[in-house]
């Protein structure tokens, strides 16, 4: 055992915490301070999720302390992408293996993203926000409220204008829609208004922003979201 | 065996003695420090029913190279109890013992057990090796057990047992050895490792650091990575948790792994005083 | 104590405790072309009971029966554990699997990253199992965890590898008896079974550039 990787005191007796569901280690950083926003990022493969993060990282990485937990079913492919584009220090990324179950690993069983979480908290500091990016899957695929504090969900019109109407627990209760790539709706023969007015019919009052990385660099729709997240905490 | 210092910057061998059919031959030309001594069978074996012993002490500041001149045969020869084979060494501080015997074969019919206790103060230096060939060419292998307990300053570094033959449940499946019918295993124990191998050298950062790092190859490819310390397809050099690091091949045959493992037990040029 | 149906829960492959992102080895020998259908895994998942499934066993039950042990079993583990890409995999399930236990009962102190092994014997005894339950446990998770990363990973028929499991399941009951009839012996006579081409095959998967598990 190692004593120098345990969260007490090194010259502490052993002892037992006597509340069962409660983890008295889990939910402070270290020094107390309250936890970092934890915010999930999920959508199917290809609509630009890892684009949104790197964009996000480049907005808001002066601003805030940032760190990133990337899913990628291929491991440390997006934490690459990430790496190689320069947009965060690689200490700041960490890759989690979800054995082929991307959704298991957001969902079912969450340990390994915790675990992740924790560590970036642990060797970085206390933090603003921690991004967790879920591996490519599809529409079924959320995250738990054990894991992440708001979710957002990336579509994308090239995936059709059908989408938003089709449903899903992403794109209905994901605390924000993201609908990404809107430079070529006339290319792919996406209506924009079919896909808005659909969205507000599942989603109510949940809010749906239109982006296109290719224009907006800085993602700046969602920055402001988080921003406003962050300002009410 | 009692290797001790001999207060002039050499070893001497207090106590060589042995009977068939493990017979002690000091050999070799005389190096500066150290000693080497070649166990010599005297008699076809081990066969079941035999229990054998050896001792091996290496005393402060000494230096014991034990090598053997042929393979260990295990055969089945007679009913009786499993054959047993013990070997207990200790290794003070300073002293250095270098075990590097030919392979083990277990012959088909054979039942052999091989108890390794090796204990190494704090400051000693070990490079233990064991090789094993699962039966005779064309043949099964024999049941046999490597038993092995090597302890570094009072605590075990490293334990492992191995059991091949038809009573070993799942040995030549994939988990275990597969389709090899070859293994072998380097333990290096103690903190001067660069000192008493040409390999430590090298390896001595890498047990501390504990990496494993280095370029790897895309899943799917038929063949392990070659990067780092991984050392060939079927083979790995790893750290332990405490102060030593392991290496471990596994091959169709013997040759294999020598190739990966000989080059760990090449003894380091002399560095001028 | 505790009755059948804690036992099944500490059992359960849907336990949030990590062991969907790890294959126990398989990955590595899939990739090696060693296990590519049912038979072969099969000779797989034998050699896995035998070895580290008896271990994991022996050092469960010797933590469930007495958890004031368990810095030693831990130490156990690492000398029976060469391969450090095992002994990494082997404390984040045990990391992982601590956050399932203190959820649901009061685990002692193990520290942050325990081996695998010694969080299941320790949760065990929170939850007021035994040494014999609780290797049964063990041992089954040593062969159901591949066995489920081999469905996913070579697509194989469900069924067939559920047939295999229900063939193995008598010798996991063996493997668990003498395991927990062993768990009171010292540290260092407890089972130490080890598989080369686990621990190689480790090596070489913790230096892939892309993989799907993370062991």
């Amino acid at each position: 055992m190692h004593p120098e990787l345990h969260e007490h005191g090194p010259d502490e007796v052993p002892h037992t915490h006597p509340e069962p569901g409660v983890d008295p280690h889990a939910p402070l950083a270290s020094d107390g301070a309250p936890r970092a926003l934890r915010i999930g990022i999920g959508g199917p493969v290809g609509s630009g999720k890892t684009a949104l993060v790197a964009a996000l990282c480049r907005a808001l990485g002066e601003e805030l302390e940032l760190a990133v937990v990337t899913n990628d079913i291929y491991t440390t492919e997006d934490a690459d992408f990430l790496l190689r584009n320069g947009v965060l220090p690689a200490e700041r990324i960490r890759a989690v293996e979800t054995g082929c179950c991307p959704h298991t690993a957001i969902r079912d069983d969450i340990s390994a993203n915790l675990d992740a979480v924790e560590d970036l908290e642990s060797s970085l500091g206390p933090l603003d926000l921690v991004l967790v990016e879920s591996g490519g899957d599809n529409l079924t695929a959320t995250f738990s409220k054990g894991l992440i504090d708001q979710q957002i969900f990336v579509v994308d019109v090239s995936g059709g204008d059908k989408v938003p109407r089709k449903g899903g627990p992403g794109v209905t209760t994901a605390d924000l829609l993201v609908i990404n790539k809107t430079d070529l709706a006339p290319m792919v023969g996406a209506d924009l208004s079919v896909m808005d007015r659909d969205a507000k019919a599942r989603r109510h009052d949940l809010p749906t922003v239109f982006l296109s990385l290719a224009q907006d660099k800085a993602a700046t729709p969602v920055a402001e979201w988080i921003r406003g997240l962050l300002a009410v905490r | 065996m009692v290797a001790e210092t001999d207060g002039i910057g050499g070893t001497r061998l207090a106590v060589l003695r042995g009977q068939s059919p493990l017979l002690l031959r000091r050999t070799g030309p005389r190096r500066p420090g150290g000693v080497t001594v070649h166990v010599v069978g005297g008699a076809a074996g081990p066969l079941r029913g035999d229990e054998l012993r050896l001792d091996i002490e290496v005393g402060p500041g000494a230096s014991l190279e034990l090598l053997s001149v042929a393979a260990q045969l295990a055969l089945p020869g007679r009913p009786a109890p499993a054959s047993r084979l013990t070997i207990t060494a200790t290794v003070a501080a300073g002293g250095t013992l270098r075990w590097l015997p030919e392979p083990l074969i277990a012959a088909s019919g054979c039942d052999h057990i091989a108890i390794t206790r090796v204990a190494v103060e704090a400051g000693g230096s070990l490079l233990w090796r064991d090789d094993l060939v699962c039966g005779r060419h064309g043949e099964g292998s024999g049941d046999f057990v490597a038993d092995t307990l090597i302890s570094y300053a009072g605590k075990a570094l490293y334990r492992h047992e191995l059991a091949v033959g038809p009573r070993a449940s799942g040995w030549d499946g994939p988990a275990v050895l597969g389709e090899g019918r070859a293994t072998g295993t380097v333990v290096a124990a103690g903190t001067g490792l660069a000192a008493f191998t040409a390999a430590g050298r090298d390896l001595a950062t890498f047990a501390t650091t504990g990496t494993t790092g280095g370029s790897g190859s895309r899943a799917g490819s038929s063949i392990g990575a070659r990067g780092g310390r991984v050392t060939g397809a079927h083979a790995a050099i790893m750290p332990l948790a405490g102060p030593g690091w392991l290496a471990t091949a596994v091959g169709a045959d013997i040759r294999t792994v020598r190739a990966a493992l000989d080059p760990l037990c090449l003894r380091p040029a002399p560095v001028p005083v | 104590m505790a009755g059948l149906a804690t036992l099944l829960l500490l059992a359960d492959g849907r336990l949030p405790s990590g062991g969907h992102a790890h294959s126990a080895g398989l990955e590595a020998q899939v990739s090696a072309g060693r296990v590519h259908d049912v038979a072969s895994l099969g000779g797989f998942l034998q050699g896995k009971l035998a070895t580290s499934g008896l271990v994991s066993a022996a050092f469960a039950a010797a933590a469930c029966g007495d958890v004031t042990r368990c810095a030693a079993l831990d130490d156990g583990l690492d000398a029976r554990t060469p391969s450090p890409a095992l002994r990494k995999a082997s404390r984040a399930q045990g990391r992982a699997l601590l956050r399932a236990g203190r959820a649901m009962w009061a685990v002692a102190d193990l520290g942050r990253e325990p081996h695998q092994p010694v969080a299941l014997g320790a949760l065990a005894a929170a939850a007021g199992l035994t040494p014999g339950q609780v290797a049964v446990a063990a041992a089954h998770g040593t062969i159901t965890g591949p066995a489920s990363a081999a469905v996913r990973l070579l697509g194989l028929d469900p069924y067939a590898v559920h047939a295999l499991l229900a063939r193995l399941a008598p010798v996991c009951d063996r493997v668990a008896a003498t395991a927990a009839a062993r768990s009171g012996d010292p540290v260092d006579d407890l089972p130490s079974a080890g598989a080369p081409l686990l621990d190689i095959g480790a090596e070489h998967h913790a230096t892939w550039e892309v993989r799907l598990f993370a062991s």
